[in-house]
């Protein structure tokens, strides 16, 4: 090493209270210039650590031992013993932190504008014309189409990826020597994410400034970082280069967090035509659209339609899965598909509970068929903090569904209860406990186990693994296969997550702003996508090697309006093209 | 640890990839709620203290008529506005056991006002089980016995004596009786009507939310004093002091429930968005279920902690009414009551300890208010990290 680096954290501990520390003995180097990366899973310390550098931890947390030596080229500065005072001038200044949630950091009373020549003023001696200026030029450079406009906003009136370039923007104001990244895309879409990586990315082109991006993607570490810093429970597991580390990982934890990274199929079987013999559920011409109730100064009776025209088969026994990013409708497809919501008139969602049975109407079932409809169709649930209740024990949600239809009595609901946790795998000695100390994992296998309770035919599974960390994801993941294949299930699996699905899916449909642009088995889907929204997420997709690079024309292109699309693929919001199948099995909403 | 060449390092502890998978996230947390909720409960020191006073003053409701050494209406007439008396040990340097100087009132014709000399000579000791003004133990077996007494000739007026001559020490303990209960069926009424009502609004939503939301508005713009003073003036004054106490706890309740029906039902529409009572939706429980086993319990802690809140209030309105004459009346005896002999300036300057009982509304009303915060604090013992 020829000159000093920028930053060196050495043998850095923190705890809260008395307890063990959180973290323990980190050391990490930060060079100018490069990109580090702190990977991790969640509880792994990687934003305490973050926090500690700056000296904004919360008021419980100590520091017990450590140094932080920032040299920005005229002299060391020490931050862990540096005066409040000085710290603050540093601040947002030499040093400025993005964090994950962009509309927690912006102030919601403050405009954009004045929230950013703050800054300036601040540590520029910047009177509020001349900062003006700056800022609008800054805000051009992180890709705003009118600055101007943008400058007078307030966060709420911008979406998740326009706050957080306004974020970007107000840490780069300042032209800082190090920049902070705490999961700066973790809140946003794929497709947003790829666009603001590749910003940051750029801007430190320009600028040689140093980056600290933390993150538990290996994805997203693999397109930018330099240098690796993989955490596990407050220490530092294995570090190196991005090269080093992705390919040649050392650490067993590496290797399992490498390993439980799913992967997009490049190669594709020979395309073949999809007939379905012994459907379980189907969606037809499903629409819902939602009435925006006026405001005070809105038009009255705006219409928000969140689905519109959908038409899904779901064969017995194999996973079908809708991608899309927020707002695209598939949640709301998976309440009308459980009759938790009633769709528009007109659509109709049919349910076999046997080959060749006649099927139920959802839409239209009366109390009681519904309820018997029920116990042939659950829904497991995104998160797993919220869908189990904090007030009972294990015994109890296992056996509650069972309680509400009247099934077996108390002894036998008991053994049923054993046998689901041992279905899920977990130890039956966990009944008598409540789930407060459980990890997101252990909780989501309860809510699957819950879920199977009924002995369900279909299950709907709303995201069931997009909170939790990855290596836990592909093990959930492994144990929604296992029971598909021994209790015969059927699912309809709702993701945002394209690696996920190519998973576990036997058929894949792409979702964007309530309609179906793309169908196809997963293989045929990503690797010869056709529509231009199925390009830009597959091209926003991440992948956890160093070859890849995200090809941003690609996701600019698919990202935008369907006004924007190329020719055959392009609509008004009025005539939209049909969904055409263009090879045997591939479906796409193409003009022909 | 290993340091490799180029900055690489490898991390030697033993590793297990198949440990996270059984491991607890939070051990801390892995116990049934009562003792989370305790763990944390033990940890606001002032709500602890207070918890355990406001338990001692209400166990021992029963039992003050014991404790007291006089009856409430108990009249004293050589002794009108007695000051306080201190129960001594040591006479003369001699341990003698506890004593009292005994006291005799000469009459100040000059400023009209009476001027008490103690007897330092002659210390009249304290008897103890002694048989005195008869009373009910435990409210219904008449008995004369008491603690502590004065010996024949001689007065215990611990906190002094009020204008007839009635022992303030005694009078607080038989009015926390009244001023103490007051309060808890006051809380009771507010809540029925509180739960019942912001429940419904909360689970229908749409027109009748709208139709409640607006009833509560329109109490809430009332000001409270005049429309408190309107309904007790409206109580029959020839009612029996048991009626009157009920009729003001149940005015006290009619007025307190908006605020905690605004609170049910706000907690209620957000626990309804909560994805393990959607859960429970799709499995096909029924509203009744919902709200028994799902809602209820979740929003119960919120509920307890905003009846610890709300019964100070309670206390408060009570002790202001009757200050004002319009509460409990004579011969009942609340501390409401005994403040309004202090309503005389002059007679505080000249006789301050005729507003003592001041003093236990305030200690019960901060007592309530920290347990509350304490509770509200604890009860949702998962939801900090």
């Amino acid at each position: 090493m020829d000159k000093a680096p920028l930053l060196q954290v050495r043998d850095l501990s923190i705890g809260f209270g008395k307890g063990t520390p959180i973290i323990s003995n980190i050391s990490f180097n930060v060079a100018a210039g490069e990109t580090v990366a702190l990977v991790g899973e969640s509880g792994s310390g990687k934003t305490v650590t973050c926090k500690a550098i700056l000296r904004i931890l919360s008021a419980n947390a100590k520091i017990h031992s450590g140094t932080v030596i920032f040299n920005p080229g005229d002299g060391e500065l020490e931050l862990i013993s540096m005066p409040e005072r000085k710290l603050r001038e540093l601040r947002g200044d030499q040093i400025s932190m993005i964090f994950q949630e962009p509309m927690h950091s912006l102030s919601p009373l403050h405009r954009i504008g004045a929230q950013v020549s703050e800054v300036l003023c601040l540590h520029r001696g910047h009177r509020k014309k001349s900062a003006k200026k700056l800022v609008l030029e800054k805000f051009e450079r992180v890709g705003f189409p009118d600055p101007e406009r943008v400058y007078r906003s307030y966060p709420f009136e911008l979406s998740g990826g326009m706050r957080q370039r306004a974020m970007i923007a107000m840490a780069m104001i300042a032209k800082p020597d190090l920049l902070i990244a705490d999961e700066p895309t973790t809140a946003l879409d794929v497709t947003t994410q790829a666009q603001i990586l590749s910003l940051i990315k750029d801007l430190q082109a320009e600028t040689g400034m140093a980056v600290i991006l933390v993150t538990h993607d290996l994805g997203v570490v693999a397109n930018t970082a330099d240098r690796v810093v993989v955490m596990r429970n407050g220490r530092i597991m294995e570090a190196g280069s991005v090269a080093e580390i992705l390919d040649h990982p050392k650490h067993g934890y590496t290797k399992k967090l490498i390993d439980a990274a799913p992967a997009i199929p490049h190669e594709a079987e020979p395309s073949r035509a999809r007939q379905i013999d012994d459907p379980i559920l189907q969606l037809e011409n499903v629409s819902k659209s939602f009435d925006l109730r006026g405001g005070m100064f809105s038009k009255r009776g705006e219409v928000v339609r969140a689905v519109q025209g959908v038409d899904i088969t779901v064969e017995r026994g194999k996973t079908f899965a809708v991608v899309g990013e927020s707002g695209s409708g598939k949640s709301t497809c998976a309440k009308i598909a459980l009759g938790a919501a009633s769709p528009d008139p007109g659509g109709v969602i049919r349910f076999w509970p046997a080959k060749s049975a006649p099927p139920l109407e959802v839409q239209s079932l009366d109390p009681t068929a519904k309820r018997a409809f029920q116990r042939q169709a659950q829904m497991v649930f995104q998160d797993p903090y919220g869908s189990l209740s904090p007030r009972m024990q294990v015994i109890d949600i296992l056996t509650e569904p069972l309680e509400i239809h009247e099934i077996g009595t108390r002894s036998e609901r008991r053994d049923r209860a054993v046998e689901l946790l041992e279905q899920v795998d977990l130890d039956p000695a966990m009944l008598r406990r409540f789930p407060h100390a459980f990890s997101g994992g252990q909780r989501q296998r309860l809510s699957i186990a819950r879920a199977l309770a009924l002995e369900p035919k279909l299950l709907v599974c709303d995201e069931p693994t997009s909170a939790l960390d990855l290596s836990v994801q592909m093990q959930v993941l492994e144990l929604l296969e296992d029971i598909r294949e021994t209790l015969g299930l059927s699912y309809l699996f709702i993701s945002h997550d394209l690696a996920v699905v190519s998973r576990i899916a036997n058929e894949v449909a792409v979702m964007r702003r309530g309609q179906i642009v793309e169908q196809a088995a997963p293989d045929i889907l990503f690797s010869a996508p056709k529509h231009p929204y199925t390009k830009a997420l597959i091209a926003a997709c991440l992948e956890p090697s160093v070859e890849q690079k995200i090809d941003l024309d690609a996701v600019a292109i698919g990202a935008g309006d369907p006004e924007t699309w190329p020719e055959e693929f392009a609509f008004q919001a009025s005539e939209v093209p049909p969904l055409t199948e263009t090879e045997p099995g591939h479906l796409v909403r193409i003009q022909i | 640890m290993t340091d490799l060449p180029q900055g690489r390092y490898v991390d030697d502890a033993p590793y297990d990839p198949n440990a996270d998978r059984e491991a607890l996230e939070r051990p801390d947390l892995d116990a049934p709620n009562w003792l989370l909720i305790w763990r944390k409960f033990r940890r606001h020191r002032l709500g602890l203290i207070s918890g355990i006073f406001l338990a001692f003053s209400y166990l021992m409701l029963p039992f003050w008529g014991f404790v007291a050494p006089y009856t409430p209406n108990e009249r004293n007439a050589d002794h009108l506005y007695g000051p306080p008396q201190m129960v001594r040990l040591f006479h003369d340097g001699k341990l003698i056991g506890p004593f009292i100087y005994p006291m005799t009132a000469e009459a100040d014709l000059e400023n009209f006002r009476w001027i008490y000399t103690s007897d330092y000579e002659n210390p009249a000791k304290l008897e103890f089980f002694c048989t005195r003004g008869r009373y009910n133990f435990l409210g219904f077996i008449p008995t004369q016995r008491h603690l502590f007494c004065a010996p024949e000739g001689a007065t215990v007026f611990l906190w002094g004596a009020d204008r007839l001559g009635r022992d303030v020490f005694s009078r607080i303990l038989y009015g926390a009786q009244l001023s103490l209960t007051v309060g808890l069926i006051g809380i009771t009424v507010s809540f029925l009507l509180g739960i019942s009502i912001g429940g419904i609004a909360g689970y229908f939503g749409g027109g009748v939310d709208w139709f409640v939301q607006r009833v509560i508005e329109v109490l809430r713009s009332i000001p409270e004093l005049p429309l408190w003073l309107a309904l007790s003036a409206a109580v029959p004054s020839h009612w029996s002091p048991v009626a009157v106490f009920f009729i003001i706890s149940i005015i006290l309740g009619l007025l307190d429930w908006p605020g905690l029906a605004r609170a049910v039902r706000s907690k209620f529409l957000a626990l309804r968005e909560e994805e393990f009572v959607r859960a429970a939706e799709m499995m096909g429980a029924k509203p009744s279920r919902i709200i028994r086993k799902h809602l209820l319990p979740n929003f119960s802690s919120h509920l307890i902690a905003s009846a610890m809140l709300s019964i100070p209030a309670m206390i408060l309105g009570e002790t202001a009414l009757s200050f004002l004459g319009l509460g409990l009346r004579a011969p009942a005896v609340s501390w409401g009551v005994m403040l309004n002999d202090a309503q005389n300036l002059a007679s505080i300057e000249i006789y301050p300890w005729t507003a003592i009982p001041m003093l236990p509304v305030i200690f019960v009303v901060l007592a309530f208010n920290f347990l509350g915060d304490a509770m509200r604090d604890s009860l949702d013992p998962y939801s900090h990290h």
